[in-house]
């Protein structure tokens, strides 16, 4: 289990290691990064202080150790257009995200797992070939609009629900539900085939054969060995998450960190862009490892595999 | 055996003339704006013109028309987007299936890194830096791809090594450079097909939410989801505007991914747990 754990650790620390890396030299040899990391306005002196922070007139190895050094201190540079450090911006629009990210998750898993579970027993079937469908119609289409069809459906023809921003609990409807659909599918397929898998195995003929009520074959020994592989999916939806954050904040307006990523790219904030963009490397770092570990402890084979 | 999908070929090969030949096609400029005519309704509302079958923008630009030379944009950067991110995988996934060691090992760890790190991350970041365009867009793109190649083919290929006709090479002296491009490569090109084929959709989700949040080809060029960007500010007023590129994107999605399913069933059914 230790030996697991340390290299997951590892594994996560090389990819902040690329992450930075990347950060790094894009912004550093695409163009001067006084003039990307300043306003237009700055004095001679602002630049003079950032050139000296930075290290920028020091050798490139030893500007890339200033970088991670500041970083690790903290220090991920100034935002543009906020004028404050882009660490307090991120940290401030956090709480937002994570408001709605729960709600996401418990909407997906809500529908996309007993889908998978009725489309797994009733495999080739009428329900199987349906809850396919939606699955696949699920992924062709854009999640940004969806959440502007809805917009139009509830908000502005109905009226609802409010169109945008944060406030009461009727602001949450919308965002959720186009973040929960963005999930579903893949909650849905990976039920639906690791149900099939399990239901082959020995113990759930053997709960069978034992005369048990199909029910308690199906909801509590199938669907409770079946649910272990839709745990990883978890890793893999941190990812995700926040690809699909940036969309539907953006969409609704959400004053999230997807919006703030949104936000530094269309007003080429690129301080601010680079500290999101390594929070949130380091935010799927941690979430991976997490899962990770609980995921060995769920199922032992892993920790010696 | 299951039936040979003709509507999803149908809208394929509509949208590829569409694109191919667009200036022919398209009854309007997709950029000249007629203030006059702005937020004109399809042709089947109350206050629609023939002139604009599918109503204007904000702009008063056809929407058809921009919805044709669209089409033009979503599949140069699909082909381009495939044949870079997908001629990577395509690589790497040889490289590490047959070499294997700390080459496979090295390379591994990239990809498992890449599938971790959400690509659009790195394609914000690339538009930011290297400014918009379509070689940013593809190279973005790309990065999305490579990785789920690279994973598919190296299984592939590790199953392809254990065979005779290998060893055979082997014995007879074949340089391992010449066993992987001879007797490997052409081995997975079935594999390969599949995973293009399934890979357009999520290449045409890709470059549209790019678009969408400013960082695709930049404006005036129409494409998919720059028009649905544009029309969400009057989706009060003309809902048109914003739903009708949406559904084009939904529709040829759709499209593609009926005909890599059956693609996949055709030539290579072991992948259907992908």
């Amino acid at each position: 289990m230790g030996r697991f754990i340390a290299r997951r650790i590892l594994q996560g620390a090389v990819l902040l290691i690329l992450v930075t890396a990347i950060v790094f030299v894009l912004g550093r040899m695409t163009g001067n990064p006084v003039d990307m990391m300043l306003p237009e306005d700055a004095t001679a002196e602002d630049r003079e202080r950032l050139i000296r922070t930075l290290d920028l007139d020091g050798p490139i190895h030893s500007q890339f150790f200033t970088f991670v050094s500041n970083a690790l201190q903290g220090d991920l540079g100034t935002s543009i257009r906020m004028r404050q450090p882009a660490l307090d911006v991120f940290l401030s629009r956090l709480p937002n995200t994570l408001a709605i990210i729960p709600w996401a998750l418990l909407l997906a898993m809500v529908i996309g797992i007993p889908l998978g579970v009725i489309a797994a027993l009733y495999r080739g079937r009428f329900l199987d070939r349906a809850s396919g469908t939606i699955a696949v119609l699920g992924i062709a289409t854009p999640n940004f609009w969806l959440g502007i069809v809805l917009i139009f459906i509830f908000a502005v023809e109905l009226g609802w629900l409010p169109s945008g921003r944060m406030g009461g609990p009727e602001h949450y409807v919308l965002p959720v539900i186009t973040l929960g659909t963005f999930l579903t599918a893949g909650f849905m397929r990976l039920t639906r085939s690791s149900m099939l898998d399990v239901m082959e195995s020995e113990y759930v003929k053997l709960a069978r054969i034992k005369g048990l009520p199909e029910p308690v074959v199906v909801w509590k020994h199938s669907l409770r060995n079946a649910l272990i592989p839709v745990l990883t999916l978890w890793g893999v939806f941190v990812g995700n998450l926040i690809t699909g954050a940036i969309v539907t904040e953006t969409v609704f307006a959400w004053p999230g960190v997807g919006r703030l990523t949104y936000e530094a790219v269309i007003y080429r904030d690129f301080p601010l862009l680079q500290a999101v963009i390594m929070l949130e490397a380091v935010l799927i770092v941690l979430v991976n490892l997490v899962v990770d570990i609980l995921y060995a402890y769920v199922d032992p084979r892993i920790r010696y595999s | 055996m299951r039936r040979v999908p003709w509507l999803p070929i149908v809208a394929i090969l509509t949208m590829l003339i569409m694109a191919i030949f667009a200036p022919l096609i398209a009854p309007h400029d997709p950029i000249e704006q007629t203030l006059r005519d702005r937020l004109l309704p399809p042709v089947w509302m109350a206050d629609g013109e023939v002139r604009y079958l599918l109503g204007t923008d904000t702009f008063g630009r056809d929407i058809l028309s921009r919805l044709i030379y669209g089409a033009r944009v979503s599949l140069i950067v699909a082909v381009l987007a495939l044949v870079a991110g997908g001629g990577v995988g395509l690589s790497i996934g040889i490289l590490a299936g047959y070499l294997g060691g700390w080459v496979e090992n090295v390379l591994m760890r990239l990809v498992d890194a890449a599938f971790t790190f959400p690509a659009i991350l790195f394609a914000l970041l690339l538009s930011v830096t290297m400014g918009q365009g379509l070689g940013t867009l593809v190279t973005a793109i790309s990065l999305l791809l490579w990785a789920s190649f690279a994973r598919v083919i190296r299984s592939e290929v590790l199953t392809l090594k254990q065979r005779d006709f290998v060893a055979l090479a082997k014995v007879r002296g074949c340089s391992t450079l010449r066993i992987m491009a001879s007797h490997i490569l052409p081995n997975v090109l079935n594999t390969f097909m599949v995973l293009v084929t399934l890979n357009i959709g999520v290449v045409i989700i890709a470059e549209a939410s790019l678009s969408f949040l400013g960082a695709g080809i930049p404006p005036p060029t129409p494409t998919w989801g720059l028009m649905v960007s544009e029309g969400r500010a009057s989706i009060a007023d003309a809902w048109w505007v914003a739903v009708i590129p949406g559904l084009a994107i939904t529709f040829l999605v759709l499209s593609v991914n009926l005909l890599g399913d059956w693609l996949r069933d055709q030539l290579d059914p072991r992948l259907r747990q992908l």
